[in-house]
């Protein structure tokens, strides 16, 4: 990506499972000019569906992504493309896919199935991605066609079977795919699909649009970033991950809550130490994505003070009105694979 | 206390009132997509206008169906009904958030789920809409829908109520586990011959405690099953006759299943054709079929039973004298056609078309349009028709399929209901915030506590 600017999304984990509660915080997110909003779905005590979240927060927000994380490896690739295809309708198009495949006996346990590890995690959740990319290119844009003279609703040339199989190689129990999608096209054509960087092995740079970024300690990001941006290419957005907790209501970051454990780099500390560093990442990162200690407080500390000092500096971007989360991500909406007119050029799957 | 009393009586007392559901069915040849007025079946603003409309007319519920493959014709999609649509969870959750008191009910088969990942998913749709959700258990097990999915075509017919029986119980322990929003979960284990469940539930019970549970499905293993499970039963049979028959069937079986004569309530889908006049409805009513049936529709209908084409045919002509290609026969995908039986069929219909003095478009017509569970004339010769099912208690609502997108429920809204209203069978005013209260169900027994037992089925 050629931006200078950059963008920033935050996790709402911790809205709870209102919906009151989680539209006050996606609408706070949006008004204090965040890009993108993320919903972890890690399994946790009182923690609803991230994808259904997602949909709640669409028709309350006119500009911000919508992001929920959904697993490739205990859920069903059919649901999952469908699933996020609708997400992009309800969302007027601002939809995005976090593909998370983690180690997890209870997730395997709770459908019936073997637990999947290592490199069999990645591969399965190459698979799901190709599914779903498929799946949303089954429609070519134009396969509602509605002709009255000739009574058909479709154009059933425009529509193909995804076809998909596991590769022969593929670790975990292999499965095939039919297709086409129960849904027409999604509107950004393609939803932008991020993966964490620890599965850039099995999974291909040419299949994701962004790579979420961690390091063991804030010192640490910046370099992270650029290794995998040497790896994934100015083509693909790099996000930086970054837990955060600020001084905030005349108490300490430090004392405010207990350190954190997630194995990601954490920034503990006043806004303005906080709006330097983020300058500083972005130098580098296409975008940051904020975890907040404590959802509302940190949020409003963020919204007031810091957003508005990087925007002063030039550094964000400007959330754009009515605009697509690939909008945001300077990527273009693609041709479907199968679309007949034109032959599909490299890479326009994604 | 006293509903509780009612539900477990072996004596039915009708309740005296209607209530509405809207089914947005989304793919099928009942919306008429042709005419001008006619919108969009996918984007969300259609979805939130005809919501929204159902909400002022205060329905209990807004329902979408659910169909997991393409249906074909001749083997490829079907390319002259609505077809694509959004899924319905996703949908309802964006749902939830424009509305305030309306239930939302999802279609959700349980072959081509996972019992914890799918319980998961509606109590998080239950808690996000403040308890308003709803899941119609459907069970389609085709090989055919399995396709796209990892398991494959892997249940036989003879096992999907047994399945879907499972899979209910594994649900409802589910969501019956967290006891209070400290306490936490019980463990829910069940090994089946289909699956097996190993989970630590993480949702506490929500405002309706879990969502309600609707059914659709008619043979009588469906209808057991649902009165042995299910709170409201989505049915086939609005006429009259046919609905107080129902009624007394169900009745039995909820008995049976001792869950006493008022458990289960039922609303069958229904297609209202209405006017000021019943001159002027019969006219709207001519339209509808028109649109509905067009000659490339009422081919096309024939067409799965020949199993080959007869575009060649005149559709204001007599029905094709040649016979079905029994071994190509080829239905719309997606309900049960017995192929076998095809000339058989042709012949019966060919005789009874001539009968009657019926055209190709005509006979199909005749065969296709909601005949059963259309209500057509004017608004006031309806709503005291109404009137009679809700004294009798023949059912408890109707599941209204409107036939035009997004505009569809505005005459009912605007005028059958305050007919309705005035005659003292249909609400003024929603009666809670959830959809339990709204359908006036008791809360729910919490299933036996088998924390630390296995459950095998
Ligand atoms: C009124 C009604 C609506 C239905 N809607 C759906 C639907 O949206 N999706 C689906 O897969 N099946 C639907 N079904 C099919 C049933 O789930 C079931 O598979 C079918 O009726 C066969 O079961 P049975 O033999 O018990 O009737 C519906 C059935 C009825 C009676």
């Amino acid at each position: 990506m050629s931006n200078i600017q950059g963008f920033l999304a935050i996790e709402l984990d911790g809205a709870g499972w209102d919906g009151a509660d989680l539209t006050r915080a996606v609408l706070v997110a949006e008004s204090a000019g965040f890009h993108a909003a993320t919903f972890t779905d890690a399994p946790a005590p009182g923690r609803t569906n991230a994808l259904q979240r997602a949909a709640f927060a669409g028709p309350a927000t006119r500009s911000i992504a919508l992001v929920p994380e959904v697993d490739t490896v205990y859920t069903e690739p059919f649901h999952v493309s469908t699933q996020l295809a609708s997400l992009d309708y309800v969302s007027g198009g601002r939809a995005g896919w976090i593909v998370t495949a983690t180690e997890s006996p209870e997730a395997a346990a709770a459908v019936g199935r073997p637990s999947v590890t290592g490199a069999a995690l990645g591969q399965e959740a190459a698979a799901s991605i190709e599914v779903s990319r498929r799946l949303w290119d089954s429609w070519e844009d134009d396969a509602v066609i509605r002709d009255v003279a000739t009574g058909r609703y479709i154009d059933v040339d425009k529509l193909h079977y995804a076809d998909f199989e596991t590769p022969a190689d593929f670790a975990g129990a292999g499965y095939s795919m039919k297709g086409p999608s129960i849904i027409p096209r999604p509107l950004q054509g393609q939803l932008p699909v991020l993966v964490p960087a620890s599965l850039l092995d099995e999974v291909s740079a040419d299949a994701v649009d962004g790579v979420l970024v961690s390091a063991p300690a804030a010192e640490l990001l910046a370099a992270e970033v650029r290794d995998v941006r040497a790896r994934v290419g100015a083509s693909v957005a790099v996000i930086a991950e970054l837990d955060v907790v600020l001084d905030a209501r005349g108490q300490a970051a430090g004392s405010r809550v207990a350190p954190f454990d997630g194995g990601r780099a954490a920034f503990a500390g006043t806004v303005a130490g906080l709006t330097d560093f983020l300058e500083s990442l972005l130098a580098e990162a296409d975008g940051v994505r904020l975890h907040p200690a404590s959802l509302f407080v940190d949020l409003e500390e963020l919204g007031r003070l810091v957003l508005p000092e990087l925007r002063r500096r030039g550094v964000l971007r400007a959330p754009v009105q009515d605009g697509t989360f690939r909008d945001l991500l300077g990527l273009e909406r693609p041709a479907s694979r199968y679309a007949s007119a034109t032959a599909a050029p490299h890479g326009a799957g994604k | 206390m006293t509903q509780h009393n009612r539900a477990k009586s072996d004596v039915f007392v009708p309740s005296g009132q209607i209530q509405f559901g809207a089914f947005f069915q989304g793919v099928n040849s009942g919306t008429i997509w042709k005419a001008a007025e006619s919108g969009s079946q996918t984007d969300f603003e259609s979805f939130r206008r005809i919501a929204q409309t159902a909400e002022r007319g205060l329905f209990a519920a807004f329902f979408l169906g659910e169909g997991l493959r393409l249906r074909e014709h001749l083997g490829r999609p079907h390319a002259l009904d609505v077809v694509g649509r959004p899924d319905a969870q996703t949908m309802l959750a964006a749902l939830a958030s424009v509305t305030r008191n309306i239930g939302l009910v999802a279609t959700q088969n349980t072959t081509y789920n996972d019992p914890a990942d799918l319980a998961h998913r509606l109590a998080s749709l239950d808690l996000v809409s403040g308890g308003r959700a709803a899941w119609n258990i459907v069970t389609t097990d085709n090989a055919w829908t399995g396709a796209n999915f990892r398991r494959g075509g892997y249940l036989d017919h003879a096992d999907r109520y047994k399945h879907a029986e499972a899979f209910v119980e594994t649900a409802k322990r589910i969501w019956d586990s967290w006891e209070t929003s400290d306490c936490p979960a019980r463990r829910v284990v069940h090994e089946g011959r289909h699956y097996t469940v190993d989970v630590t539930p993480r949702l506490p019970r929500s405002a309706q405690h879990r969502p309600v549970l609707f059914q659709a499905g008619d043979s009588p293993e469906g209808r057991n099953f649902a009165a042995r499970q299910a709170d409201v039963i989505f049915s086939a049979h609005p006429k009259f006759d046919n609905a107080v028959e129902f009624r007394k069937d169900l009745v039995e079986r909820s008995i049976a299943a001792g869950r006493g004569a008022n458990a289960v309530q039922i609303m069958p889908a229904s297609e209202f054709i209405l006017a000021a006049t019943a001159a002027e409805a019969a006219e709207k009513k001519e339209w509808v079929r028109n649109l509905q049936i067009g000659p490339q529709q009422a081919i096309a209908y024939l067409e799965q039973f020949w199993g080959r084409e007869l575009s060649g045919y005149d559709p204001d002509g007599p029905l094709p004298e040649i016979d079905p290609v029994v071994e190509e026969t080829s239905e719309t995908r997606g309900s049960g056609f017995h192929g076998a039986k095809a000339r058989q069929l042709a012949d019966q219909w060919r005789a009874e078309a001539k009968d009657k003095g019926l055209s190709i478009r005509q006979f199909v017509i005749s065969k296709t349009a909601r005949i059963d569970s259309t209500f057509t004339g004017s608004y006031t010769a309806v709503a005291d028709q109404l009137a009679e099912y809700a004294r009798v208690g023949a059912v408890d609502g109707f599941n209204i399929s409107p036939w035009l997108i997004p505009t569809g429920l505005d005459d009912i809204v605007n005028h059958l209901v305050p007919e309705l209203q005035e005659r003292g069978v249909y609400p003024t005013e929603y009666r809670g915030s959830t959809l339990r209260e709204h359908l006036g169900l008791e809360a729910p027994e919490r299933t036996a506590d088998q924390a630390a037992e296995v459950v095998h089925a």
